[in-house]
């Protein structure tokens, strides 16, 4: 029997959670409580969720988010998004095929409807994430009334699913501390302010001309809210790429693996690739071998990839094939992905034929960029609705910048309101904007030149945003200049005549686990180095023969583990001691996870091919559309009539930027190009909903039947 | 001025304007088409429901509707274009005595003009639409015939017909005046050129009477708006257009059907209305119109609503469209106030003012005319809104 589900995790606790049984089609299978649908599909090995009603295609996830009705399923008769609803005991649930029936309704059953809650807030805040969450509490704490409403179970956004230690100002944001801790904080902060309320899995709907927002409440419930100011906190949406096979059941978005691994803790695949070296799709990729998952490449289509290069080097350390310069062709399989084949670019950005590659996988990330969801916020400032954006919904950055811009725009809304007269502090914005900065210069690496006692090397060797190794050195020996925390650290041999006692703080603390300890007390020929291990403690072990590789991954040597610590105040990091001759002791930077990938050679295909799909919800290709550019129309509004794209569930948001990216490519300026107008409903919501109508009668008879 | 280039300039990409000039062209006139959006059908006509119908209550609409509905269900076998018509048929329900006696009342008429209607018992429509909610139920109004399409399709195929046929469009062109000389047209001066021509039409949906205006006359068409919305898609389960013309609180009837797609497409009209060209989504369109589609359809109250908007109708004094030749300035011809049936209308109107061109009338024309001539007093009533 499959059971993908993860029971031992190194940085995420899992809990013991009762099973119980449901069924897909007729077949009994075991659901953990508190899953969704369809993570307890995925947990049991299904991944094609429906087949679309057009063309018969299937379809398995693709956002995880609500966003998109990619994973619709059957739950006892009603068409649900397999990706929000949470597993019920007994629930019997089917693949869609084609077009599902409307559950039948007595025509003479009793309807109760209650009137539509209305009420009105000083602020209302969309998103429980970092930002939104910073911004409460600076509002809570001085006693603003706010409403706060996020779409998930649990407040935190996507820190939740962020297992690494942020980088970031330990003065202003909380570097050093694991996102799902930060999370914990912050909902711990915003919880002791009475004046603060939260709705969870409440969605913001539409923001109305009359200034009016309309919320999706708990799930179940309309309610139309009438803020003085608005905040939207909403965070982002991951880009799409189009390819031939990029709808198969196994090719989504870095946040949707994110959410099925380290939220619901399922593996829901064994092998791995990943599109976008940005810092979204190298955390995914690490956090797939943290969850044990193979991860057999990464491609990133600019010779550099655009993210941390301490997010890099960590994973090609750990042996993921990393290829800067190159680009997805397609994605390959029968009814879902068995293999990607990729190419390298030229300084165009063409595939290069000859240079195509193959790896197996199940699995392919599309993790190219994020794009704001801000459409909230536009709706607002065009209806006059006072509004302010913050975190990713303003601008995409790091969480960390997302706490700071929350905590700016919190202060912000308060002195609107009149609740605050001071000034925000000039500090404070030249933080954000710090904190905001995209990677900068490289420096190449150099070694201190001693050859004694202990010390750390430090393999940090790019300009970001992070100063936690500065805040835990005991003897102040490492420095990150505090007017700009981008510059490099540095180290002093000693301060007041005292050195490193090779405490090991640092090694811990380092976000991007890029400074060791080199130790050369004991044997001043076959130093000890201590490297930093965010894996289970079990499949490392003192005695074992491990590869050390430099800091980009490059083999030095094979050498034997001294030993393996793992200590409460580590916060789960280990720290695995190896002894090696003093020539590379300094270079060693890690150790090496996954054996060799090779690819296999490959076809040639060509890129945005024309069976690509643009319109995933009513399955238009790029053939079509590209058909129309040529033909001369500009007017994306006429594209859609004529091809529907556009017209499906997820309301236009994966398939636009699509869009304008195949007008470029066919040469069209981006001026000329008209946009389609953003309309409500954000997400789809049943009728009755909107009507009032009181369901608790027939839910609690269907429950009932059900035990 | 460019001089005498074309034989007809219509105002407006629209319902109306759009199957204009293809049958102008199809009649061998040069017509030129100005329309300020960037493509067909960018105002009102998007925001159409999409439903067709002849069953009005009063000749002219009747005889015109049944016109529009021969050139929509026989589209696809002329043309080729799949437009998603789809003969469901028009149902108006009745609930209650007054709208069981106003459509009963009618129906000798609606016959009389050549509509295919019947009244239905509340059991044979309980046959018809299952889902209808028995409780009061009187009967209603039945016309098979009747049906939906889509009206970005319609637009889009008339559109590419029209070009075909030789019609030249121009778009992002706003029209700033027109040339008049002795009383008679000579053609338009837009944003960004001029254009002559002996014919000029004013379709321009709910700014004609700024275009009628430019000619000196006093046209009372005044848009007032609605709100719709449709549905994700689902099996069928229903055939016709349900009208429910119950006036209630805040609002005055509302309307919907299962498109050829599987979605449900739904309409209200607010009570009292709302006046002036504000299209803009409201917060109290769904409650309202919701809680209207359940009481009367309970089934409904699973479908999940994707996406809603706003659009004009614009409306004359007693709900019949104008059109017709201006008396004060020769050549300008009127095909306004479509009152928010321009869709359903267009082909109809269309073929009409190709025969005004043409001046070769049809045999009941004349009776057409007079009720849509924009010379009449504008005091009798539409029933069936």
């Amino acid at each position: 029997m499959i059971d993908n589900r993860l029971y031992k995790h190194p940085i995420l606790p899992v809990e013991d959670r009762p099973t119980f049984k449901f069924y897909w089609n007729d077949q009994e299978l075991i659901a953990r409580e508190g899953e969704t649908i369809a993570s307890a599909l995925f947990a049991n090995g299904i991944r094609i969720f429906n087949y679309h009603h057009k063309d018969g295609a299937p379809q398995g996830i693709f956002c995880a988010n609500g966003q998109c009705a990619q994973c619709l399923v059957l739950a006892d008769g009603f068409p649900v998004k397999s990706c929000m609803e949470l597993i019920k005991p007994g629930m019997r649930i089917q693949p869609v095929n084609g077009l599902p029936e409307l559950p039948a309704v007595d025509p003479e059953s009793p309807l109760v409807f209650e009137p539509i809650e209305e009420l009105e807030v000083s602020v209302l805040i969309i998103g429980g994430g970092p930002a939104g969450l910073s911004a409460a509490i600076e509002l809570g704490s001085r006693g603003v009334d706010c409403l706060l409403v996020d779409d998930k179970h649990r407040l935190g956004g996507k820190l939740v699913l962020q297992t690494h230690r942020f980088f970031g100002s330990v003065e202003a944001v909380y570097a050093g501390t694991r996102g799902i801790d930060i999370a914990t904080r912050l909902e711990n902060e915003v919880r002791k302010f009475s004046s603060v309320k939260i709705w969870l899995q409440s969605t913001a709907l539409a923001v109305f001309s009359d200034r009016k927002v309309g919320i999706l409440k708990e799930g179940k419930k309309y309610a139309l809210v009438r803020p003085k100011i608005l905040l939207v906190a909403s965070g982002a949406r991951e880009k799409s790429l189009a390819f031939p096979g990029n709808t198969l059941p196994g090719v989504y978005g870095a946040g949707a693996f994110q959410t099925l691994v380290n939220r619901d803790l399922v593996k829901p695949t064994e092998r791995l690739f990943i599109v976008g070296g940005g810092n979204v799709g190298l955390i995914a990729g690490y956090h797939a071998l943290q969850a044990g998952i193979q991860v057999v490449g990464l491609i990133e289509i600019m010779p550099e990839c655009g993210g941390y290069k301490v997010h890099k080097d960590k994973l090609a350390r750990l042996g993921v094939p990393i290829l800067t310069s190159h680009t997805i062709l397609s994605a390959n399989g029968k009814e879902a992905v068995e293999s990607v084949t990729v190419a390298k670019v030229d300084e165009k950005f063409q595939p290069i034929k000859g240079t195509e590659k193959t790896f197996a996988c199940d699995t392919v990330l599309i993790a190219i960029g994020l794009d704001p969801v801000n459409e909230f916020y536009l709706k607002a400032k065009e209806f006059g609705l006072p509004a302010y954006a913050a975190g990713d919904a303003e601008e995409i950055a790091e969480a960390s910048a997302a706490i700071f811009s929350g905590k700016i725009r919190g202060l912000e809304i308060a002195r609107d309101l009149g609740v605050y007269s001071g000034e925000i502090p000039n500090s404070w914005y030249e933080t954000a904007e710090i904190l905001k900065s995209r990677p900068g210069k490289t420096y190449p690496e150099s070694f201190p030149e001693k050859e004694t006692g202990v010390f750390p090397v430090i393999h940090c060797l790019q300009e970001i945003p992070c100063n936690p190794c500065s805040a835990v050195c005991p003897r102040k020996l490492i420095e990150v200049d505090r007017s700009d925390i981008r510059k490099l650290p540095v180290y002093y041999e000693e301060r007041d005549g005292k050195g490193c006692t090779g405490c090991e703080r640092c090694v811990v603390f380092c976000p991007g686990l890029a400074i060791t300890l080199v130790d050369y007390r004991r044997d001043a020929q076959f130093p000890e180095v201590t490297i930093p291990f965010e894996f289970l403690k079990e499949i490392i072990n003192p005695g074992d023969e491990v590869s050390l590789v430099d800091v980009e991954g490059k083999f030095l040597t094979k050498a034997k583990v001294v030993s393996v610590k793992s200590i409460k105040g580590n916060d789960r990091t280990i720290l695995v001691k190896v002894q090696v001759p003093k020539e590379i002791a300094k270079k060693v930077s890690g150790l090496r996870l996954q054996p060799e990938i090779s690819p296999a050679e490959a076809q040639y295909t060509e890129r945005m091919a024309d069976e690509a799909i643009i319109c995933r919800c009513e399955r238009v290709t790029a053939g079509e559309i590209r058909k129309l550019i040529r033909e001369g129309l500009r007017d994306i509004n006429e594209i859609k009539t004529i091809t529907r794209a556009g017209m499906g569930p997820c309301g236009a948001k994966t398939c636009t930027p699509l869009i304008h990216r195949l007008f470029r490519e066919e040469g069209v300026p981006e001026k000329e190009i008209i946009d389609q107008p953003k309309r409500p409903l954000f997400i789809e919501v049943p009728l009755g909903v909107f009507a009032g109508l009181q369901e608790k009668q027939e839910k609690k008879e269907a429950e009932d039947e059900r035990a | 001025m460019n001089g005498l280039n074309y034989d007809v300039i219509i105002i407006g990409a629209g319902s109306v304007g759009t199957p204009t000039a293809l049958f102008l062209a199809q009649k061998g006139y040069k017509v030129l088409v100005v329309d300020r959006n960037p493509s067909p059908g960018q105002s009102s006509n998007k925001r159409a429901i999409g439903g067709l119908r002849a069953t009005h209550s009063d000749p002219a609409k009747i005889k015109l509707c049944l016109r529009s509905l021969k050139i929509f269900s026989t589209w696809q076998e002329t043309y080729g274009d799949d437009i998603e018509w789809y003969k469901g048929g028009y149902c108006f329900v009745a609930y209650r005595e007054e709208e069981e006696k106003t459509l009963k009342e009618v129906i000798p008429l609606q016959k009389r003009h050549g509509l295919n209607i019947d009244w239905l018992e509340a059991e044979e429509l309980r046959k018809l639409i299952p889902d209808l909610n028995p409780a009061g139920l009187r009967g209603g109004t039945f016309s098979p015939e009747d049906g939906h399409a889509s009206p970005l399709l319609a637009i889009e195929a008339f559109y590419r017909q029209a070009k075909k046929a030789g019609a030249q469009f121009k778009f992002q062109e706003k029209v700033t005046g027109l040339t008049i000389e002795g009383g008679k047209i000579k053609g338009l001066v837009t944003d960004k050129g001029s254009y002559g021509a002996e014919v000029v039409i004013n379709a321009a949906g709910a700014w004609a009477a700024e275009i009628a205006r430019m000619a000196g006359m006093d046209v009372p068409v005044k848009p007032d708006s609605h709100e719709a919305a449709v549905t994700e898609p689902v099996q069928r389960f229903f055939e016709p257009m349900i009208v429910d013309i119950r006036p209630v609180k805040g609002s005055a009837n509302y309307y919907f059907y299962q498109h050829a797609t599987g979605q449900i497409i739904f309409c209200i009209t607010p009570s009292p209305s709302i006046w002036g060209f504000d299209e803009r989504e409201t917060s109290e369109f769904l409650p309202m119109v919701s809680r209207r589609m359940i009481e009367l359809m309970p089934r409904l109250k699973n479908i999940r609503v994707r996406r809603t908007w706003r659009g004009l109708y614009p409306m004359t004094p007693d709900g019949f469209p104008i059109v017709g030749w201006s008396r004060e300035v020769q050549g300008f011809l009127l095909a306004v106030g479509m009152c928010g049936q321009g869709f359903m209308l267009g082909p109809g109107v269309g073929e009409l003012l190709t025969r005004l061109v043409a001046k070769q009338p049809g045999p009941d024309d004349e009776e057409i005319l007079s009720y849509l001539s924009p010379y009449r007093n504008f005091v009798s009533e539409e029933k069936l809104k």
